[in-house]
């Protein structure tokens, strides 16, 4: 019945097949896992399975402006950061100046979206791990960001809001009301998250010491984002290679230090996101009090940009880590290649070399900690 | 007993079971409802009127209808057996708990010794239906779920012997007899737990062990939807897998029950002679069953879930030598005092 | 202090002169440098070690199709953490043999963005120990990112041709 695979005088193992529909690996990865007992031998993913050629699709559409919604549905669960990085590239490509208000509800809109994608990623880690209710206080958060883009785009998970050059629209009035009001509230939820589940022994016990990435193996593999920084390397591009105007503001890059086990662990990596959440706090404070009230929010592009020969390769944070466009422009009005270096298909080829000799419900833990969008790894 | 016998053995046999399942439906909404409320939710709603009260029929229901998938290449005999073992077996344990005064399925001398080895029928049907699954997730499922109920019957089983070295019967209708009255300080039930200092240490102990043996979070590892997707249970479907449902609460039940007779004076009142006799024994004695079992939901949507290997170092190097070291006080204890 | 790509070209091509190397760039953006594809692993050795470079990771690997030159090339963009530089890099080969070394045991980013760079385009990296297609099925024909593909018309027998509809937009 079962298939059990000898090799010579080896122990026999067993291959497993996790995904692609499976609950913890977050979409459609799938891995093929050979296992010794419980113990994890080998692990080889399988990704593609929600490929939907997104380069391609940006060569072929008629207009620079219409790749956004596409950038979009990379990583849903981070829309926002995904068009900020695309309007970005655009621009420096282009040399748009973009005015002042729009930076700064670029900024704070990023930040938002960076909370919430941080609180999906550390409920569902939670939730990998059995814990189901932090997973529901998260979502209570959630749902707070998300009526604040409903009120701005008009949409909740797909927003289509930043363009090339600017918005699509202004802001509502109520928009910095709301997002003080909604900073206000948040602060002590992450207290309250950090007593449920970071400090809870359990927790600890699963992912103290568990799937540890050393330094030189997170850059090796170039990882990004809190996979990079849970390993203790301070590297945040919004420090490092300042963009928009992350510059002006005082925030500090948490890096995970071994606190409750090895550097590197599962736990490092979920505990950069958590405070990283305090520092968007901080961010979007400053932002709000040196926002202009008035100005135009549409920069005056074309609505069909042309362009001259170029290329551009352009990087921003989001909130899995370096988000790449790496765009080469002609005569026409479309490009002629665009890659999206997306964080989360980078920091998830680390995954074979990290979960060796762990346990089944490590690999769980592990994947959980990448935080991985299936969306983005396969675009 | 006298009230009770000119009503036929069958319907009394049959007792148990109208409690199980008025219990399964009560207690599958009460755990929706508990979860709920800790998540900050409201839970089911709508069935019913009053709270979603009818959502377990709502369920029950649709169980029913659903199509029954025996999937290829299973040993059909063994796939389609072990849910109704592995209730029966729950069901079966039932037999000697003494739910009142006046209402004990079979009075024998050997109920502990009987509850115990009926119970360890539940792991053969873990496996049972984990092997004929054909799905190496069921296989895993089994296999932890294996290691896991045959290492925690050792805690159990001490913290059990810890409660019948002081009450010196094996017979729970005698242990519950034993517990009635309020003696100590003139006004606190002598229930055993308050008897004996040591007991208490033995209830965390037998509380711990029958957690992992009913496979409650954090001990849900048999079924861990996020890591094996249910487990044994993940090719079952509709009422084959109601039935593994239907089973697992009502070991939940039995072991509380279990507990409130060893440990909190079964069907006594806690008011000595006040609010006494045969119908009030059962609804006390059901109340701390409950109890108890709204203790183990409220630790499963609290914690997180324990890995293969902690589970078992806790089972090993922490319950047993501590539940050992225990016995041995306990039986001091009762030497010298 | 970041360099410029000139100054980093500069130091490069004083390192291997014998390489024809080329700084390149256009009307827009950033320029690159050019290495041939014979030199290419040998120089990624180097920009790992050497002291002055340090590009300890590789940010990005991209595939490029060039129709009118019959051309196929990778795009690599190197960051150096601790001194801040940024390179990029691009490799060209001819269309009809598109092999080039793999950097997979020198940067492990380049492992999943080769077999990326071959699944879409169908460049072969000599070297590289699991050249397998990544994103589409291990049995799909051509190579989608290619500026002349053709879309098989069914894969497995699920038509994957759509029927384009004529829209106006404006």
């Amino acid at each position: 019945m079962i298939e059990v695979v000898r090799k010579g005088n080896s122990r026999p193992e067993m291959v497993i097949n996790m995904g692609p529909q499976h609950p913890s690996t977050h979409g459609v990865l799938r891995l093929e896992v050979t296992l010794d007992g419980e113990l994890v031998t080998h692990v080889r993913p399988h990704i593609g399975y929600l490929h939907r050629c997104f380069e391609k699709y940006a060569e072929k559409m008629d207009d620079y402006s219409k790749v956004t919604p596409y950038t979009d549905r990379m990583d849903y669960v981070s829309a926002i950061n995904q068009e900020h990085g695309y309007a970005i590239a655009m621009e420096k490509l282009l040399s748009i100046e973009v005015p002042d208000r729009v930076e700064h509800i670029r900024v704070i809109m990023a930040e938002l979206q960076r909370i919430a994608s941080h609180l999906l990623a550390v409920g569902t880690f939670g939730l990998d791990l059995g814990a189901f209710t932090p997973f529901l206080y998260v979502f209570t958060e959630r749902e707070k960001i998300l009526d604040i883009f409903e009120k701005t785009s008009g949409a909740r998970l797909l927003y289509n809001y930043i363009c090339v050059g600017g918005l699509m629209r202004d802001v509502d009035e109520d928009f910095k009301k709301d997002t003080a009001e909604f900073v206000r509230t948040f602060r002590p939820k992450i207290t309250e998250l950090q007593d449920l589940l970071s400090y809870n022994s359990i927790f600890i016990k699963r992912t103290a010491n568990v799937g540890i990435l050393p330094e030189k193996v997170a850059l090796n593999f170039a990882s990004s984002g809190p996979v990079l920084r849970g390993s203790g390397v301070k590297w945040d591009l919004r420090k490092n290679d300042p963009y928009s105007i992350y510059d002006r503001f005082d925030f500090d890059i948490p890096v995970g230090k071994g606190e409750v086990g090895t550097l590197g662990d599962c736990w490092d990596r979920y505990i950069v996101r958590v405070h990283e959440m305090e520092e968007s706090c901080k961010i979007i404070e400053q932002a709000l009090e040196s926002m202009p009230d008035e100005g135009d929010v549409q920069q005056n592009v074309p609505k069909k940009i042309r362009t001259k020969p170029g290329e551009i390769y352009s990087r921003t944070e989001s909130p899995r880590g370096e988000l790449g466009y790496y765009i080469i422009s002609d005569q026409s009005s479309k490009p002629f290649r665009l890659k999206a270096r997306t964080p989360s298909f980078v920091n998830l080829s680390v995954l074979p070399a990290i979960s060796r000799g762990s346990l089944m419900s490590d690999l769980v833990a592990i994947i959980g900690s990448i935080d991985i969008v299936l969306g983005e790894v396969d675009r | 007993m006298t009230s009770l016998e000119t009503i036929p053995v069958a319907l009394l046999a049959l007792f148990p079971l109208t409690v199980i399942l008025i219990y399964a439906l009560f207690a599958i909404w009460m755990e929706r409802k508990v979860a709920g409320f800790i998540q900050d939710r409201l839970g089911p709603m709508r069935v019913g009127g009053w709270h979603g009260w009818a959502q377990s029929f709502a369920d029950l229901l649709k169980l029913i209808q659903k199509e029954d998938i025996i999937p290829t290449d299973t040993s059909k005999f063994l796939f389609k057996f072990a849910p109704f073992l592995m209730f029966a077996a729950s069901y079966a344990a039932f037999a000697v708990i003494p739910f009142s005064s006046a209402y004990m399925g079979s009075n024998i001398d050997i109920g502990v010794f009987y509850i115990l080895a009926i119970t360890s029928l539940l792991t053969i049907s873990v496996i049972m239906a984990g092997w004929a699954s054909n799905n190496k997730w069921s296989l895993l499922g089994a296999m932890r779920s294996a290691a896991q109920m045959v290492s925690y019957e050792v805690p159990t089983i001490m913290a059990v012997l810890s409660v019948i070295v002081v009450a010196g019967s094996l017979n729970l209708m005698t242990v519950t007899e034993m517990q009635s009255g309020n003696d100590i300080l003139g006004f606190i039930p002598n229930w055993l737990i308050f008897q004996n200092p040591f007991l208490l240490v033995a209830f965390v102990i037998f509380f711990i062990s029958i957690l992992a043996e009913s496979h409650r979070v954090p001990f849900d590892l048999p079924e861990s939807e996020s890591e094996l997707v249910a487990g044994f249970q993940t090719e079952y479907s509709g009422m084959r897998w109601a039935m593994f449902m239907l089973a697992e609460y009502a070991d939940m039940l039995l072991l509380s029950l279990l507990g409130a007779v060893l440990f909190f004076g079964g069907w006594n009142s806690p008011f000595g002679e006040f609010m006494g006799g045969p119908v009030w024994g059962f609804i006390w004695f059901m109340l701390k069953g409950m109890i108890l079992v709204f203790v183990m939901m409220w630790i499963r949507w609290t914690l997180p879930r324990y890995r293969v290997d902690q589970l078992m170092h806790l089972c090993w190097s922490v319950l047993i030598p501590i539940s050992f070291v225990n016995f041995v006080l306990i039986a001091l204890w009762e030497m010298l005092f | 202090m970041s360099k410029t790509t000139q100054e980093l070209f500069d130091y490069l091509n004083a390192a291997f002169p014998e390489a024809e190397l080329l700084h390149e760039s256009a009307a827009l953006g950033d320029s690159w440098v050019s290495i041939p594809a014979d030199a290419w692993k040998e120089i990624a050795k180097f920009l790992r070690d050497d002291q002055q470079m340090r590009f300890d990771t590789m940010m990005c690997l991209s595939g490029i199709h060039y129709p009118d030159q019959n051309l196929l090339a990778i795009a690599c963009h190197l960051n150096a953490s601790e001194k801040g530089y940024k390179l990029a890099i691009k490799v060209k080969v001819p269309e009809d043999n598109p092999v080039i070394d793999s950097v997979e045991s020198v940067w492990k980013t380049a492992d999943w963005h080769e077999r990326e760079a071959y699944d879409m385009f169908g460049i072969e990296f000599k070297g590289h120990p699991d050249m397998r297609r990544i994103l589409c099925p291990d049995d799909w024909e051509g190579y989608p990112l290619r500026k002349d593909y053709v879309p098989q018309d069914s894969y497995q027998g699920i038509t994957t041709k759509y029927t384009e509809v004529e829209e106006s937009h404006d």
